[in-house]
């Protein structure tokens, strides 16, 4: 037992979770060790995608820009729309003063690429550490590049942020630009989170089929086109991971509309509902409307449901989507649930999904990598959700695992989307099944 | 402040994991925040390493800055020992720890470990990765071989004949590029000349290993960038000569050789040392004419780029139209031989200059690294990859070495593969106005993705689980078309599995008798094929 371990009810290796009365305060195991979690700068790779127009200024190390291009697997971008401002000696040392150095970086990116309408400035680990104030950096650029381009910041540093947090960070920055909704405006719904354009436009549909009209998604595509926010706002979460832009949206008055992530054919019939009575709908008309889109997700899901049922299932903490997908997998596909570690838990957020997971399911926040692959050893299970750095030790251990990242990266959320999530988890079985070497 | 989208090199810190996950029985506890475990996926996601990496990060927190990273940083050390019983361990911090001045080295030695700890400084805002591994490789060495008594250290003195002569092989690393294949080469040549290994390190190398080193009469050191500095240190206090000719390619093979034979004496059979080299033949042999002055660009590490270029004028017959190196380390080396074929040296980590090197010379081949080779694919010019940084593609499962005479042969191959093929070229020029036979056409043994297409993946397959349509089925006879909405949804899809999807739909929409696809018909035929 070491000294470093903030213990909370459990016992490592025995966790006895059961007889909590309420799901929501329902026992979780806590361990400080070594986390074995990217930082916030990675949730770039996905957000440079979402807006087009916008370019991701790191301000760090080359350890930044060598994480970033390790995460993003392979270089495949001629100039990509993210590069890292590397602090040097020369500015450590206060030769070089910190700031000019860094107007004159960005100087020189927004001349060589002049189609970028916002720039964000994104803190790392180091400039945290040296209280380089990107905020005031902003503010001063801004006197020189509005209206042209925009420069908001954000940290996404390991010492603040855990991987898709950083999204967080960079979306809750965004909120003091958007818009004033008119106060006598009639609601609208602002969908928040980056979805891939194929997903967004699925939801579009339906929005419209349920008679829900005025409705936004953040981050839009174009980063001039930010959605207007007031009172009128009715805040629907599509990320899990997203706590700090909800509390920036409520401080404009938004309203948070609780419901489970559309995950899954009952995850996404629950959100579509939760949308639709929020916006003055009935919730009767809602599942009439949905009853076809979840029958068909239903079915996308039974061929993958004769695989997966009663498989045991290990998820390492890594995306803060590990709660939704433990939710989908259990009601929907039948897996048993050996432990959902997650980085961060938000018993607000995710209250939904906390009351939909049976009080059995072992629920671990936080990390102590060496321990948990020992009660991971010992659990011996189906299938590890985990990161990219264990994946091929536990598979040469004999236990298949499924990349967490790609569960960001390939389109999951909504009905259509159902059948493809659970393939993704089905794959590393077949696979084992059709290799005979 | 310098703005940089790639960088060829990592962090000091990820040259000492190199070291670190090369050897065996040491671990190396670095003091550094969350978010730097991302290191861990070089070794087994690139490398396709199927133990995790032996290193404890302390992943502090921005929480943890207020009150005592020092003690958390004590706590990680006790902790790696306890759990992972090393013969050794390097200690140190990346970027961030090393602003906040906790000091590991002294840390770690007042908790007064039962093993050697090596505490590393290696600063992150002005060296990089290969210096990194040279830094922790000559702490390493030498904190270990001064901890030894001085008879151990010594040659053992045998009375009786002269015994084999022995070396060690200096450099290798976890991460190399082709470093398992070049020792093995190198110890075959060596081992054929008469030549005992004594020791290889750091890669496979025990801590007791380590201690062995100046028991061995010479030292090869295979890459400059990390095994100099050890090498040189060795030189200086146990006068144990180095060799300084790299066995790249058949020239310089040659001159190892003779190098090594008159460190030691050993009289090697060369006919037999080059019985299998292909390489002089298959360059003299007539369908090789082609490649005749191919103008070359050459970018790399400092030894792999000299080496090359070498290979490239002498046993190619190309033309070397560039030449340059991201290591500052090996400026000089690369400026002598950018000398010899008349070129400007490029000695920069700045891969927009290289960019634009390779624009301004257009050359027919670029043999660099995984950067120039995206930089090659996007204007549309053969490439070969000759040189860290590495993907996953750089590991081959089959033996590849880089060195000596099996090396020339693997290298002949892989500078020739990307290329037209001799009788290819002379078709097209040919049939150069018929239709198929256009100047843009690649040759026929390469994917057919041109310039433009750079962002393709590279994996399309999908393969278990997919439920192919019978596209051959009888209803084929209803004609089905698209809806502009559908249409449009489709192209929406990833281009990649766009055209199955198509398909599935429409032998779904002929299955089910439908003459108008619909969005609905889209996803009605994903839900029953799968993806």
């Amino acid at each position: 037992m070491t000294a470093s371990e903030t213990q909370a009810q459990a016992a490592p290796n025995a966790p006895n979770m059961k007889g909590c009365s309420k799901p929501s305060d329902r026992d979780v195991l806590k361990q400080r060790g070594q986390r074995e979690v990217f930082c916030g700068l990675t949730s770039i790779v996905w957000l440079h995608r979402k807006i087009p127009d916008a370019f991701f200024l790191i301000v760090g190390s080359r350890t930044c820009a060598h994480l970033m291009q390790s995460a993003a697997g392979v270089m495949i971008f001629a100039e990509p729309r993210f590069a890292t401002a590397i602090i040097g000696e020369k500015d450590l040392a206060g030769l070089a003063d910190v700031n000019e150095e860094l107007d004159r970086v960005v100087g020189r990116l927004l001349e060589r690429r002049p189609e970028i309408r916002m720039l964000f400035l994104v803190g790392s680990c180091p400039s945290e550490v040296i209280k380089l104030d990107l905020h005031r950096a902003a503010q001063r650029l801004n006197q020189s590049h509005m209206p042209a381009v925009r420069v908001v910041n954000y940290t996404g540093s390991g010492i603040e942020t855990t991987f898709t947090q950083g999204e967080d960070s960079c979306l809750a920055a965004l909120v003091p630009h958007l818009p004033v909704a008119d106060a006598q405006a009639p609601s609208s719904l602002l969908v928040v989170g980056a979805l891939p354009d194929i997903v967004e436009e699925q939801f579009r549909r339906i929005f419209s089929e349920l008679g829900i009209s005025r409705f936004d998604f953040l981050p839009p595509r174009r980063s001039t086109e930010l959605p207007a926010v007031g009172p009128s706002t009715r805040v629907l979460l599509a990320q899990p991971f997203l706590g700090e832009t909800l509390i920036a949206l409520t401080k404009r008055g938004a309203q948070h509309v609780f419901a489970p992530f559309p995950l899954g054919a009952e995850g996404s019939a629950q959100w579509f509902e939760a949308a639709a009575t929020a916006m003055g709908g009935s919730e009767l008309e809602a599942r009439n409307v949905l009853a076809r889109y979840r029958s068909r997700a239903d079915r996308s899901l039974s061929r993958y449901r004769e695989i997966l049922q009663d498989k045991t299932l290990f998820f390492f903490p890594d995306s803060q989507l590990e709660i939704p997908l433990a939710r989908f997998l259990s009601r929907e596909l039948n897996v048993k649930l050996t432990e959902v570690g997650t980085p961060y838990l938000n018993r607000q957020i995710l209250a939904r999904e906390l009351d939909l997971l049976t009080p059995d399911v072992v629920l671990s926040e936080g990390q102590d990598v060496d321990r948990q692959l020992d009660r991971c050893r010992a659990a011996n299970p189906d299938i590890v959700v985990c990161g990219l750095g264990l994946a091929n030790p536990l598979e040469a251990e004999g236990i298949a695992t499924k990349w967490s990242i790609e569960l960001l990266f390939s389109p999951i959320h909504g009905f259509e989307q159902a059948g493809d999530l659970a393939e993704l988890f089905v794959r590393p079985l077949v696979r084992r099944q059709a290799l005979k070497v | 402040m310098e703005l940089t989208m790639w960088t060829y090199e990592g962090p000091p810190h990820v040259g000492a994991m190199r070291i670190a996950t090369g050897m065996k029985g040491v671990h190396y506890v670095l003091h550094a925040p969350q978010g730097d475990t991302y290191a861990d996926l070089l070794f087994t996601m690139i490398e396709r390493r199927d133990v995790r990496p032996p290193v404890t990060y302390t992943t502090f927190q921005a929480r943890d800055l207020g009150s005592d990273t020092a003690e958390l940083f004590q706590q990680a050390v006790r902790d790696a020992h306890e759990r992972f019983q090393p013969d050794l361990m390097l200690v140190g911090s990346s970027c961030t720890a090393e602003l906040i001045q906790d000091d590991p080295g002294g840390l770690a030695s007042a908790l007064r470990l039962p093993i050697p700890v090596v505490p590393l400084e290696l600063p992150s805002y002005s060296k990089k990765e290969n210096w990194g591994a040279a830094e922790t490789l000559y702490q390493l060495v030498r904190g270990v071989v001064s901890a030894q008594p001085q008879s151990e250290t010594m040659p053992a003195q045998d009375a009786g004949p002269a015994p084999q002569p022995t070396c060690n092989i200096l450099g290798p690393t976890a991460l190399g590029f082709r470093h398992r294949d070049d020792v093995t080469e190198i110890t075959r040549l060596l081992g054929k000349m008469g030549v005992a290994i004594n020791v290889v390190a750091p890669l496979d190398a025990t801590v007791a290993d380590i201690a062995r080193i100046p028991q061995a009469d010479f030292n090869v050191v295979l890459y400059s960038e990390i095994g100099r500095t050890t090498a040189a240190w060795l030189k200086r206090a146990f006068n144990q000569p180095f060799t300084s000719t790299i066995p790249m390619g058949v020239g310089a093979t040659r001159d190892f050789v003779r190098e090594v034979a008159e460190l030691t004496g050993v009289q090697p059979n060369i006919a037999e040392l080059e019985r299998d080299l292909r390489l002089p033949w298959y360059a003299r042999s007539v369908d090789s004419n082609y490649l005749t002055g191919k103008r070359v660009f050459i970018f790399g590490d400092g030894t792999h780029a000299v080496g090359a270029a070498r290979i490239a004028a002498d046993e190619f017959g190309f033309q070397v139209v560039g030449l340059g190196t991201y290591a500052r380390e090996c400026a000089r080396e690369v400026r002598d031989a950018a000398k010899t074929y008349g070129v400007e040296p490029l000695i920069t980590d700045d891969y927009l200059a290289v960019e634009d090197a390779i624009t301004n010379l257009q050359p027919e081949l670029v043999l660099g690294t995984q950067m120039e080779r995206h930089i090659a694919k996007r204007h549309g010019i053969s490439c070969a990859v000759i040189s860290a940084p590495v993907h996953v593609q750089d590991f081959p499962a089959r033996y590849a070495p880089q060195m000596g005479f099996e090396g020339a042969n693997v290298i002949f191959d892989t500078w020739v593969h990307p290329l037209m093929m001799g009788l290819e070229e002379h078709l097209l020029t040919m049939f150069r106005d018929d239709f198929e036979f256009n100047e843009s056409t690649l040759p026929s043994h390469l994917h057919a993705h041109a310039a433009g297409h750079a962002d393709r993946p590279a994996d399309t397959s999908q393969a278990p689980l997919e439920l192919e349509a019978n596209a051959a089925s009888a209803d084929a006879l209803i004609t089905v078309s698209w809806s502009d909405d559908a249409e449009s949804e489709l192209k929406r899809i990833p281009f990649f599995v766009r055209g199955k999807a198509r398909r599935n739909t429409e032998s779904f929409a002929r299955m089910q008798g439908v003459e108008l696809i619909t969005v609905e018909t889209l996803y009605d035929a994903k839900a029953h094929f799968g993806r």
